[in-house]
């Protein structure tokens, strides 16, 4: 072998492990979560509420809680993230306060999450009076999901070509019928990738839920927006570091539903862009 | 030369002193024309003498360019496009647009037939497929294309075919004027004398001003040629203007006799 060889035999061994670095972390969370949680992970534990200081029964309200969480934060954020981008890319002109716009929507998406925590808990909870409810902890989520879904959704629409909206001008569209139905089904793949990346973030945030709407221990289900809700990601906070002498199995078993939740949304996101890509090319 | 003419054709179109700006720079001055109906003019000249930017100032695709300023007049039928009152989007449907590259919708062939009607308003699904059917067949698609058009990609068509539909996508709302921007330049020679005979055949129904490189297309195709040159100072202007047979056989203007000549351009 010359040295040029071993030099390349050397290389590719140092990427694979650096590869394996990569991957190496998340086969361990994800293989360890399962070999100590799923004992735990029964179907009671799904349905049934907590007992005993969360210490036995199931964690249906916190899941519950983080699904009704994440359609409100789908409610709010869809509309107007989609819209705000649709105004960027299609009506707005290139001028100061655009790109005040722009360069606000970048800001916001690097602000830690605590930070909406603490805005959502001044306006929503306090100033606007909707006390530690769903409304106050979606509406803090959605406004931290927002930067996310007005980014990916504007760089989708921007990529649709500008021929086509000329071609729909010039059979007589006005824009918004450009817009409406040729740009927007041309970016819808990348519009919902940029939602569910969204509402991924905001269904597993502790923070900004922390003052707004997440509820230490309530073992019944939601009634009305006004409720305090449990959550998942806080239910898993309490359980590991503010209860001591928690199983385990316990602590885990939440973190596996959590990761499944994700998951399973994930795979939902790729099964449908990978819909549309189809059907696009066809 | 082949006698196309009908009896005296009346004008559809007449342009008065139309000046083109472009932010500081002038693009077109002072060009006065009448586009006769139901006749195929064609704007020739080398690239750059303004000719695309005349074609898309008769449908009004120019207030799009940022800075673009049209100052003059553009009757059609008698009415100016340009007045503040005239509806921009009523007139792109009386006066469509083929573009140079082939550019339908990413949908079914279907879709991209009954964009232009469904804009307007009809929903009605058997009216829809009257519409398709009988675009599709006036440029030659149908029977290509009868048994999948519902349902195939309008991108899986040969470029030829792409552009024969994209004609259809244009006709499907019954324009009164075709603008053609360069409609061949993109295909064989094949497909190149399919889309010109299938010109002659729509020029029945619909006035055709057609925007070409290509002389000898000009020379096939149209009854009415316009000659565009620029200026010293690169401002497009109108050289000449007359019956195709006229101006190939005896142009008047020696800048005419130059460029069909093939002396540049």
């Amino acid at each position: 072998m010359t040295q040029r060889h071993l030099i390349q035999r050397l290389g590719f061994i140092f990427l694979g492990l650096v590869g394996f670095l990569v991957v190496a972390p998340i086969l361990f969370v994800v293989g360890s979560i399962i070999w100590r949680g799923a004992g735990a992970l029964t179907w009671r534990f799904l349905i049934e509420m907590p007992h005993n200081g969360m210490k036995s029964g199931g964690i249906l309200p916190a899941i519950v809680g983080t699904l009704v969480l994440t359609a409100g934060v789908a409610i709010v954020a869809i509309p107007v993230g989609v819209g705000a981008a649709v105004y960027l890319s299609e009506y707005a002109t290139d001028n100061w306060f655009t790109r005040a716009i722009r360069l606000a929507i970048v800001n916001l998406s690097s602000i830690p999450s605590v930070v909406y925590g603490l805005f959502g808990l001044g306006l929503f909870v306090l100033f606007l009076g909707f006390g530690t409810s769903i409304l106050a902890g979606a509406l803090t989520l959605a406004i931290m999901t927002l930067p996310v879904i007005i980014s990916t959704a504007e760089e989708a629409l921007r990529a649709v070509p500008a021929e086509f909206r000329t071609v729909s001008a010039s059979l007589g569209g006005t824009k918004w019928q450009g817009i409406r139905y040729i740009v927007l089904p041309q970016a819808l793949p990348g519009i919902l990738t940029g939602v569910i990346l969204g509402l991924l973030r905001a269904a597993g945030e502790t923070a900004p839920i922390l003052f707004t709407v997440a509820a230490f221990y309530l073992p019944r289900l939601p009634h009305s927006p006004f409720d305090e809700t449990m959550a998942l990601p806080y239910h898993l906070y309490v359980i590991s570091t503010q209860v001591p002498g928690m199983p385990e199995g316990v602590q885990n078993a939440t973190a596996l539903v959590l990761l499944a939740l994700v998951l399973t949304m994930n795979l939902v996101a790729s099964i449908i862009r990978s819909y549309f890509r189809r059907r696009r090319e066809w | 030369m082949m006698e196309r003419r009908k009896s005296t054709p009346g004008t559809k179109i007449a342009v008065e002193h139309l000046n083109v700006h472009y932010g500081k720079k002038q693009v077109l001055a002072d060009i006065c024309i009448e586009i006769k109906e139901r006749q195929i003019t064609a704007l020739i000249g080398p690239s750059g003498c303004g000719k695309s930017t005349f074609l898309r100032s008769l449908n009004r695709m120019n207030d799009a360019v940022p800075g673009a300023r049209i100052e003059g007049e553009v009757r059609l039928d008698g009415e100016n496009i340009y007045n503040p009152r005239f509806d921009v989007v009523q007139l792109r449907q009386r006066v469509g647009m083929v573009f140079q590259r082939p550019n339908p919708f990413p949908q079914s062939i279907y879709d991209n037939v009954a964009f232009g009607p469904r804009i307007l308003g009809i929903r009605r699904r058997s009216r829809l497929d009257e519409i398709v059917e009988q675009s599709l067949r006036e440029v030659n698609l149908w029977d290509e294309v009868k048994e999948t058009f519902r349902k195939q990609n309008a991108l899986t068509l040969s470029l030829g075919q792409q552009q024969r539909l994209c004609i259809a996508r244009t006709i499907a709302t019954r324009p009164e004027v075709i603008l053609m921007d360069e409609p061949a330049s993109a295909l064989d020679p094949i497909e190149t004398l399919r889309i010109e005979d299938l010109m002659r055949a729509l020029v029945q129904e619909y006035t055709i001003v057609i925007v070409t490189h290509n002389m000898q297309q000009a020379a096939r195709v149209s009854d009415w040629t316009a000659f565009f040159l620029t200026d010293d100072g690169q401002i497009g202007k109108l050289v000449e203007y007359g019956e195709t047979g006229r101006v190939f056989t005896n142009p008047r203007d020696q800048r005419t006799v130059d460029y069909i000549t093939g002396r540049f351009g």
